[in-house]
């Protein structure tokens, strides 16, 4: 029996130019394309290598590993782009690819000049040097499976009611390897590691799931110092104050975020917004606001790729740009948007170092990094006692921004706040609004600004991202409820 | 693309020799590839063409303890081949011995005809070229849809294989296009409002770009003129696509997997179980005539086919891979991935009222009935608003407050309940059933649903 199956050749097993000659034959495809007319071609090189394991109750459920590599070729004429994406890295895949995407744009065999403008590249940029032995000095499998065995049998410690206990994990490593026809010629090695507990407690008709994630960038050792005992006390003392929680009432009211995934808010309720993806399609109401009073006074807020270990760090973006601290917001005002390169190209706004992409098989486009709310002069207590009824968000669940700028996020954790002081704990809760009457409604910060890191799912795939804030008060913002 | 192409019997010749030396008895392979190609455009303008070629294995492999490991990769080399069954017979040391799969019996008997007869390529100018008339057509339709910040068309082919060691091989291919169209529209002092519509089918010449440019404007259109709306309880009424939304989100009550995992609203023994109102039937049909993105085998290389899960209310089946099928004593269902842990996942849901069964309320109709209710168009952000273990949604829905047959849409409202609840408020199901791309359900009536509006 005949399949159309593809088979890559062998070889290439690495993107070290050190050790292969990447840099001749990405020299020679970018010519080509240069030549067709092109202006601009971007080769990204990946290779990937990813674990992902779980344990139930007392037992390894699951053990996954995968590994791949593959190439994205992106080609630029006149402010458009054709983008290939292919697993196939020989000479002859990587050729067809290319030759596919300037298809797209009309460029051919045709169309060649005799001079292409493309100087060569210029010298690598290795970033991954020192980190080629990264991926050796994760945990092994052994010492994977053990802590996340401590993890579930911490949770039945200190867990009650608890019919699931659940510990994860995951590795990923990428080496990447860009060349553009502007020179750039870079490479990267990440390495992404998390590690999550989550239970499910039921009693009668009472039922509570809760899950922390905790994740670092270029930490090798990581899981050996995880606090197991601690996250899984935190799991459980929420799932334990969820259990008989009643479900909130809807209804405009007053919010008290707490800080770390508190970030959320942020992220989409203005984040997805400052990204020239956004300003392209004319789908973020902030076009034309720089310089612009956007938020209240209250708010500053950060985008950027360099705190060390944190989930959305980045020595350089998926288009060999070094990341950059951006300040978005400062005092309410808009100063800045997140660019790429196709952003810079279509929109004028100059690249941040914020190209990014899930992998080859993506196009980069401008995405977030650490991404926070500045710390502000309160105390948590100012916040709270501020509000006469209100709802205090302790632990926030996942969110969305949609085409209008309306957003949404869920409370996992949510207690009532009654004259000032914190009351019952309450579930169900859905939070909704749009960016351009939220911002300006974010009137105090408090002063314990924390990260936490998170996957954030946009036109280039899902990234690794932070997120975070220190608590914060909104002054009206639909709850929706029962 | 040229590329060396992959011969079945030859990559199974050389698994069995690299299984032999390694010493591996017991072993199967899941492999899929695909091509596919893909437009957005801005404003009359290409904005972005795209093509991918993808191709992927997963190799799982039986130790001589019976434990179960498995690697999966895109490196189809010689080498990456060799990797991934060591990688396989390596994380076997870690398999589960509670709960080891096997093959499933059913993996060499008779397929399913799916009738679905491969279509060729238009190619990307031609996406393009339509695409672009498709654009201009909707923004021609209101002069406050200014983008369409939301567009795609795509074309592609794909196929999927399975063997085993026992000489199991299937071998399935298909082709799809899709196409979908958002846009925005704002009028001046106005919140910006959006609609978009989906169509898919086997060839991108196949595609109904008319209707689907027809339901984009008249969703989008029909939302300009919006007003908050009071909390409260009210009647309401899900179109077909946000009722297969939110049942597809609760599909673990379903799941044999999710009920052996304790996350799962229903328990073993809940089979035969009243779950919904006595009219309300809900199948799995991964045979239907309109599932464009049928296969004629799941993962574990089980056939597909048509599943009744609740009839006449009661929970009549779940979901099986063959583990679970083996600890209930059935036969595996064809909705099964492929791992170490079988996932086990719906495929393409109908659902239809009992036959002869009235509801009685009969007189409740979306298009005519001249009591006040809240017709709920689509549900957002379902992978935050949904708890599917405690079966709670809460969730933000675009949609319109009808009032003696006047609709005027919603601003900014969620929409909250439990599944459980809500499965035995149905108060009628429509006559009348409607062919999605995911699925295929009548209009489906719930009354005293908990909706929070801004007013």
């Amino acid at each position: 029996m005949q399949s159309t199956l593809q088979k890559s050749p062998a070889g290439f097993n690495d993107l070290d130019p050190g050790h292969h000659p990447w840099r001749q034959r990405l020299d020679t495809l970018l010519n080509f394309g240069a030549n067709a007319g092109a202006d601009l071609v971007e080769v990204f090189l990946e290779r990937t290598d990813h674990l992902g394991v779980l344990a139930e109750q007392d037992r390894i459920t699951s053990v996954s590993p995968s590994f791949g590599m593959g190439a994205g070729i992106r080609v630029f004429r006149d402010g458009r782009d054709g983008f290939v994406s292919t697993n196939d890295l020989s000479d002859q895949g990587l050729k067809d690819a290319l030759l596919q995407a300037l298809a797209m744009l009309q460029l051919d065999a045709s169309t060649l000049a005799s001079t292409s403008g493309f100087d060569g590249l210029g010298t690598l940029r290795d970033y991954g040097i020192s980190k080629n032995s990264w991926l050796d000095s994760t945990p092994d499998l052994n010492t994977i499976t053990q802590r996340l065995l401590e993890g579930t049998q911490s949770l039945g410690k200190f867990g009650q009611h608890l019919d699931v206990r659940r510990g994860s994990f995951a590795r990923d490593w990428q080496e990447v390897l860009v060349a553009a026809s502007d020179g750039t010629f870079a490479r990267d090695i990440r390495l992404h590691q998390s590690s999550g507990l989550s239970v499910l407690a039921a009693d009668g008709e009472h039922r509570s799931s809760i899950a922390r994630r905790y994740g670092s960038t270029d930490r090798p050792d990581d899981l050996c110092n995880w606090n197991v005992d601690a996250s899984a006390q935190e799991v459980c003392d929420s799932a334990a104050k969820m259990l008989r929680a009643d479900y909130v009432d809807g209804g405009q009211m007053p919010v008290v975020l707490a800080n770390r995934f508190g970030g959320v808010i942020f992220h989409e309720a203005c984040g997805h917004l400052l990204e020239t993806t956004q300003v392209e399609r004319g789908s973020t109401p902030f076009a034309d606001s720089i310089g612009d009073s956007i938020a209240h006074s209250a708010v500053t807020a950060i985008d950027e790729g360099m705190s060390g270990g944190a989930f959305g760090s980045i020595s350089m973006d998926d288009e060999g740009m070094e990341p950059q601290r951006t300040v978005l917001i400062e005092n309410g005002i808009l100063q800045c948007f997140l660019s790429d390169r196709a952003g810079e190209m279509r929109t004028g706004h100059a690249r941040t170092g914020s190209g990014r992409r899930q992998s080859h098989g993506f196009a980069a486009a401008s995405r977030m990094r650490n991404t926070y709310i500045a710390a502000g002069p309160h105390s948590i207590n100012d916040l709270i006692s501020s509000v006469d009824h209100g709802l205090y968000c302790k632990s926030m669940g996942a969110g969305s921004v949609g085409a209008t700028g309306q957003f949404n996020f869920s409370v996992e954790e949510g207690y009532l706040i009654q004259n000032g002081e914190l009351g019952q704990p309450v579930k169900g809760a859905t939070l909704i609004g749009d960016a351009k009457e939220v911002m300006p409604r974010i009137s105090m910060c408090a002063d314990d600004l924390e990260l936490a890191a998170g996957y954030c799912g946009s036109v280039s795939g899902s990234v690794f991202v932070t997120v975070g804030q220190p608590h914060v008060k909104v002054d009206s913002i639909t709850v929706g409820g029962r | 693309m040229t590329s060396a192409a992959l011969n079945v019997s030859t990559l199974q010749d050389q698994l069995q020799a690299l299984a032999r030396r390694e010493g591996i008895l017991k072993w199967d392979l899941g492999a899929s590839r695909s091509s596919s190609a893909s437009v957005q455009v801005d404003r009359g303008q290409a904005k972005q063409l795209k093509a991918a070629q993808r191709s992927s294995i997963t190799i799982r492999v039986w130790n001589q303890q019976g434990l179960v490991g498995i690697t999966s990769t895109s490196d189809l080399s010689d080498s990456g081949l060799e990797k991934a069954l060591m990688g396989a017979h390596q994380a076997s040391c870690f398999g589960n011995p509670d709960d080891v799969p096997g093959f499933s019996p059913l993996a060499t008997a008779p397929e399913p005809d799916l009738h679905r007869p491969i279509q060729d390529a238009q190619g990307i100018q031609c996406l393009l070229k339509q695409l672009l008339d498709a654009e201009q057509q909707l923004l021609d339709r209101h002069p406050a849809i200014g983008t369409l910040p939301y567009n795609a068309m795509n074309e592609g082919s794909s196929e999927r294989i399975y063997m085993n060691s026992e000489g199991a091989l299937r071998q399935a291919q298909r082709t799809q296009a899709s196409v979908f169209l958002m846009a925005r529209a704002e009028e001046t002092g106005r919140k910006p409002r959006s609609g978009g519509a989906v169509r898919v089918a086997l060839g991108s010449r196949d595609l109904d770009l008319s209707g689907c440019i027809n339901e984009a404007a008249e969703r989008t259109i029909s939302h300009l003129n919006y007003q908050p709306i009071d909390t409260g309880r009210y009647l309401v009424c899900f179109t077909p696509e946000a009722f297969l939304d939110l049942i597809g989100s609760f599909s673990s009550m379903l799941n044999a997997r999710a009920v052996l995992d304790g996350v799962s609203l229903s328990k073993a023994d809940s089979i035969g179980h009243q779950l919904a109102v006595p009219f309300f039937n809900l199948t799995d049909n991964g045979l239907h005539p309109a599932h464009v993105g049928a296969m004629p085998f799941d993962g574990e290389g089980t056939p597909t086919r048509a599943l009744p899960l609740i009839r006449g209310g009661c929970l009549e089946s779940f979901l099986h891979s063959e583990a679970t099928a083996r600890h209930f004593g059935v036969d595996p269902t064809g909705h099964a991935g492929m791992g170490a842990k079988v996932s086990v996942g719906a495929d393409w849901l109908e659902v239809s009222r009992s036959p002869s069964m009235t509801t009685g309320a009969e007189h409740l109709d979306h298009t005519t009935t001249r009591d006040c209710f809240v017709l709920i168009e689509s549900l957002s952000a379902l992978h935050a608003g949904v708890k599917a273990s405690q079966g709670a949604f809460s969730l933000p829905f675009d949609g319109w407050l009808v009032r003696d047959g006047e609709r005027i849409s919603v601003e900014a409202a969620t929409v909250a309940g439990d599944i459980r609840e809500l499965l035995h408020s149905i108060v009628h199901l429509e006559s009348k059933s409607v062919i999605t791309h995911q699925g295929v359900s009548p209009h489906v009536w719930i009354d005293g649903l908990a909706i929070t509006g801004e007013a």
